[in-house]
């Protein structure tokens, strides 16, 4: 009997041996593919496309997290759908590497004396993607769809700074030709705002100003949800999408400008945990990593920066806490003060972020453009706008309780989204306040949803919160987040001095003093500590050798669309 | 023939079925005048083509009276999920149009006037409901005019293939350890078997997968580091979500199998001169199976509506991740889709496992008869 229990085991053996046949021809598998690269039998694997002899095959590959929840510029809201949309669209202008707006679409803009009608001549050799010519009036269109009330756009108050977009967006007018956007012909836009803004030119790079095409549009509610019906104009055209998958993109041979664009093919991979896209990196599966395109693993962000692999660009979002302005005891500004005061921001960057964030005094971060080639925070550098002295946060703390009548620090809580890096900046922070101030500050942490109701209904006393840039502008970081009406201002800081600043801004005389005003009123809201700002954001970014021209933009988002292989 | 198969074998007695031409053959007790029946056999059963008939229609009728009451209740259970479903996912806070920048009442109010959001639960509820019938599932409300059938059935076929792949991996290797084990009951081959099989259920797939991906995708090259182009590609993510499976199977196996190979009619076999192999394959296996197969009915709902770790790292474009997402998001078509889609699925399959006891077990279909 005990002999013939031997032959299941002689089985088994069978079986390793088969397994591990099976895992050497795997390995001979996928051995193939390497000479291929080495260029001695290019078999052409369709992907790549070698344009001469000798030249790289211009191909470009990188991941999103999560796929573009629309390839609408109507319903756009995020940042993936940008990086496609840069590539996929063609506005008016573009924003060049500095952030700087340039003429695309349009040829010329003339802005009137008072700054409030621009006259756009657009060029005549832009096509659709169907061989229809991109007119004015598909301009004209788009920005009137995306302010009809029944496109139900997130991102329509983006046009309000059109004459009457609010108005019609709102329904208190129905009717749509009142909107201050017209074609005068087949390729003149005029365009009438209610106020100056001389940011103008920046916000016609935005997505929402993208142009559509009307007879697709009119044509299916769905045209943008695939790949063979989504009709574009931009410098590349959307070959596949794949949903939760991939998306390619081809170098669209129509393009007006083609001789700038210089990659054929661009290859995005939808990928979602950040140790998986390292992995792709590393194994040569994609060329790049970060700005909103993929995310360094945060354990690794650390070694790479160090090993100077990774390059650390800074982004144009601030991570701060909101105070509850009406709740004691952060209705006092001493209070506040005094928390922000005791605070080390750069221990907290060394040692919790680890991600050369810039430590944050004020909120307008600096990419932010300027005036003349200055960004903003050069014009108005925000060193000395928080001193992190633990001795007058102190002296502050007392006179501010004793202000609000109270004997001893009551009993609050931090609230913030729940994650991982959230809960860690807020150990640390708590933890400083108590060494610094003996001030003690519970935890507490809710899931997204939950959170931002709580935040927008202001039950909270600090709350955790970060912004970013629609436009390069700094208006951006003031009238968004410390105007006493804005819908963002979830703190309720009021101050009417600044309300009067930031309103003034928009129709000054001069931008000079239009900057003049927002700084001002910037300073303000620090000094009384309305919000507090913890950090401006970075993002680290590798890429792999032999590329030019990709980089990430001012608002941190990866720019790929001019990128070329130079090996 | 009957006198033959009595004399031949020893027959006490042949008897005739008077409706049916089954004949009984009838051994009396040994030794005994007693004529008590001791052993009856029913030596014969090709009774007339009528016969046949007359039973089948009877158990036609049960069976379609079992079936028709079992889908009635699957029906109703239905109705009372999508109805919880609907109120419990309206009941939690937030909502599928809030963004962290404000928006203007306004905006909010088209939004939700779009989404059929302003009206009354009760009418929301009626229009869902409505739609269902017809087979709409709605769009989703953050991926953009996608259908949600369409997102769904997009991303149930990798899902499906993966899962179908796992349980397979899962039955034959799970088995393979499982009868080691037990063939070789507390000895080292046994201690082996167990404490793989521990480690796979002890691992969970979060830490595999990445493990698994390093090792053999990035250090060693031999696969894919994600996503599912090539058939090669199934290799690590089957490995990952067919681990804890694969404990389970072998630890279930492996009691049951311990206790078939001590039983009678195994020892019975090896008396006999049955060689291990057979006796293992033909007899213990087919018997020790039972609680493997109810628990593969469990694992495949399970399994082909896909992972979301296992998707995420392997960046799978499978449907798993939807259930999570869907609730992050308050994605409210997109939850009552995928909750529908599961329950559809889990429904089914229980369904199909009914009907095959009934077939395998008559006791099933009345309810009468011994426990």
């Amino acid at each position: 009997m005990k002999g013939s229990f031997k032959k299941p085991a002689q089985f088994m053996l069978v079986l390793i041996v088969a397994f591990s046949m099976l895992l050497t021809a795997c390995t001979s598998n996928s051995n193939k593919p390497t000479p291929t690269n080495s260029g001695t039998e290019n078999s052409g694997s369709g992907n790549t496309e070698t344009g001469g002899e000798k030249e790289a095959p211009q191909e470009f590959r990188f991941t999103l997290a999560s796929e573009p929840p629309s390839l609408d510029p109507a319903l756009m809201t995020d940042a993936q759908s940008g990086i496609v949309a840069a590539g996929l669209y063609e506005g008016l202008t573009r924003l060049n590497k500095d952030g700087e707006p340039e003429n695309a679409i349009a040829k010329e803009i003339k802005v009137s004396e008072d700054g409030k009608t621009f006259t756009i001549t657009l060029r005549d050799d832009a096509k659709w993607s169907n061989g229809d010519s991109v007119k004015a009036s598909d301009f004209e269109y788009s920005w009137k769809r995306t302010l009809n009330p029944e496109t139900a756009s997130e991102y329509a108050y983006m046009l309000y700074y059109l004459e009457n977009g609010e108005k019609y967006n709102t329904g208190e007018i129905t009717d749509a030709d009142q909107v201050g956007v017209k074609a005068t012909g087949d390729y003149t836009l005029e365009v009438k705002l209610f106020t100056p803004a001389p940011y103008f030119t920046s916000l016609l790079a935005h997505y929402t100003y993208l142009p559509v095409h009307p007879a697709t549009v009119d044509a299916a509610d769905d045209w943008a949800t695939e790949a063979k019906s989504i009709v574009s104009n931009g410098p590349f055209l959307l070959d596949q999408w794949v949903h939760n998958d991939k998306l390619v993109m081809k170098k669209n041979p129509d393009y007006y400008n083609k001789d700038a664009i210089n990659f054929t093919t661009v290859n995005i991979s939808l990928v979602e945990s950040d140790s998986t896209v390292y992995n792709l990196f590393e194994t040569d599966k994609i060329d790049w990593i970060g700005a909103q395109a993929g995310s360094i693993p945060t354990d690794l962000v650390g070694g790479l920066i160090a090993d100077g692999k990774a390059e650390v660009t800074s982004v144009a979002s601030v991570y701060y806490y909101l105070f509850n302005n009406n709740k004691v005891p952060f209705n006092n500004a001493k209070v506040r003060k005094a928390l922000a005061m005791a605070i080390d921001r750069q221990a907290l960057i060394d040692n919790v972020l680890q991600a050369n964030q810039t430590p944050a005094h004020a909120l307008v971060p600096p990419s932010i453009a300027g005036l003349e080639g200055k960004t903003f925070r050069e014009m108005y550098p925000d060193t000395d706008y928080i001193s992190e002295n633990v001795e007058d946060a102190k002296k502050l703390l007392e006179e501010g309780l004793s202000e609000l009548g109270l004997s001893s620090f009551p009993e609050v809580t931090l609230l913030y989204n729940t994650s991982e890096a959230h809960k860690k900046l807020a150990e640390a922070l708590t933890d400083m306040w108590r060494k610094s101030l003996g001030v003690e500050v519970k935890l507490a942490n809710q899931e997204w949803g939950t959170f931002l109701e709580s935040r927008k209904a202001g039950q909270f006393d600090i709350a955790r919160s970060g912004w970013g840039a629609d436009i390069n502008h700094p208006i951006n970081f003031t009238y968004d987040l410390i105007h006493p009406l804005s819908g963002n201002n979830d703190g309720k800081y009021n101050n009417a001095e600044v309300q009067k600043l930031l309103d003034g801004s928009l129709v000054a005389a001069t931008q000079a003093e239009s900057m003049d005003m927002l700084a001002k009123a910037e300073k303000i809201a620090i000094d009384e500590m309305g919000v507090m700002p913890v950090y401006y954001y970075t993002t680290p970014t590798l890429i792999k050798p032999g590329f030019e021209g990709v980089f990430s933009d001012y608002s941190g988002h990866l720019d790929w669309v001019f990128g070329k292989k130079t090996n | 023939m009957s006198s033959l198969a009595a004399s031949a074998s020893g027959v006490d007695e042949v008897r005739d079925h008077p409706e049916s031409s089954i004949t009984f053959l009838v051994f009396h007790r040994s030794g005994s005048n007693n004529s008590k029946f001791q052993r009856v056999y029913i030596a014969n059963y090709i009774y007339p083509f009528e016969m046949h008939i007359k039973i089948w229609k009877r158990v036609g009728d049960e069976m379609f009276r079992y079936i028709a009451s079992k889908f009635i209740f699957m029906l109703l259970s239905l109705f009372v999920l999508v109805s919880a479903t609907f109120l419990l996912m309206n009941a939690i806070p937030g909502s599928p149009l809030q963004s962290e920048k404000a928006t203007s009442e306004q905006v909010q109010k088209n939004l939700e006037a779009y989404y059929g959001l302003d009206k009354p639960l009760i009418v929301q509820y009626g229009t869902y409901l409505k739609n269902l019938v017809k087979g709409d599932l709605g769009i989703s409300m953050k991926k953009k005019f996608q259908s949600v059938d369409k997102m769904i059935a997009n991303s149930f076929g990798p899902s499906l293939r993966l899962g179908i792949s796992a349980i397979i991996t899962s039955v034959v290797v799970g088995c393979t350890l499982g009868i080691i084990a037990a063939m070789h009951h507390r000895k080292l081959l046994d201690n082996v078997a167990m404490i793989l099989a521990v480690i796979g259920l002890a691992v969970p797939s979060m830490v595999m997968g990445p493990l698994l991906q390093y090792f053999f995708a990035v250090k060693l090259r031999w696969f894919e580091v994600a996503g599912l182009e090539n058939p090669m590609d199934y290799v690590l993510p089957t490995i990952a979500l067919a681990s804890g499976p694969i404990a389970v199977i072998a630890r279930l196996l492996r009691s049951t199998m311990i206790e078939v190979l001590n039983s009678d009619f195994i020892k019975t076999a090896k008396s006999k001169g049955l060689s291990g192999y057979v006796i293992v394959v033909r007899h213990a296996l087919r018997n020790s199976m039972l609680p493997v197969v109810t628990y593969l009915g469990y694992l495949t709902a399970g399994v082909i509506t896909g992972s979301v770790v296992i998707e995420k790292i392997f960046a799978i474009p499978g449907i798993g991740k939807f259930f999570v997402e869907s609730v992050i998001n308050r994605d409210y078509p997109l939850i009552m889709g995928t909750t529908i889609f599961y329950a559809v699925l889990l429904m089914t399959t229980r369904f199909l496992a009914d009907i095959a006891y009934v077939l395998v077990d008559p006791r099933m279909r009345t309810g009468k008869g011994a426990k």
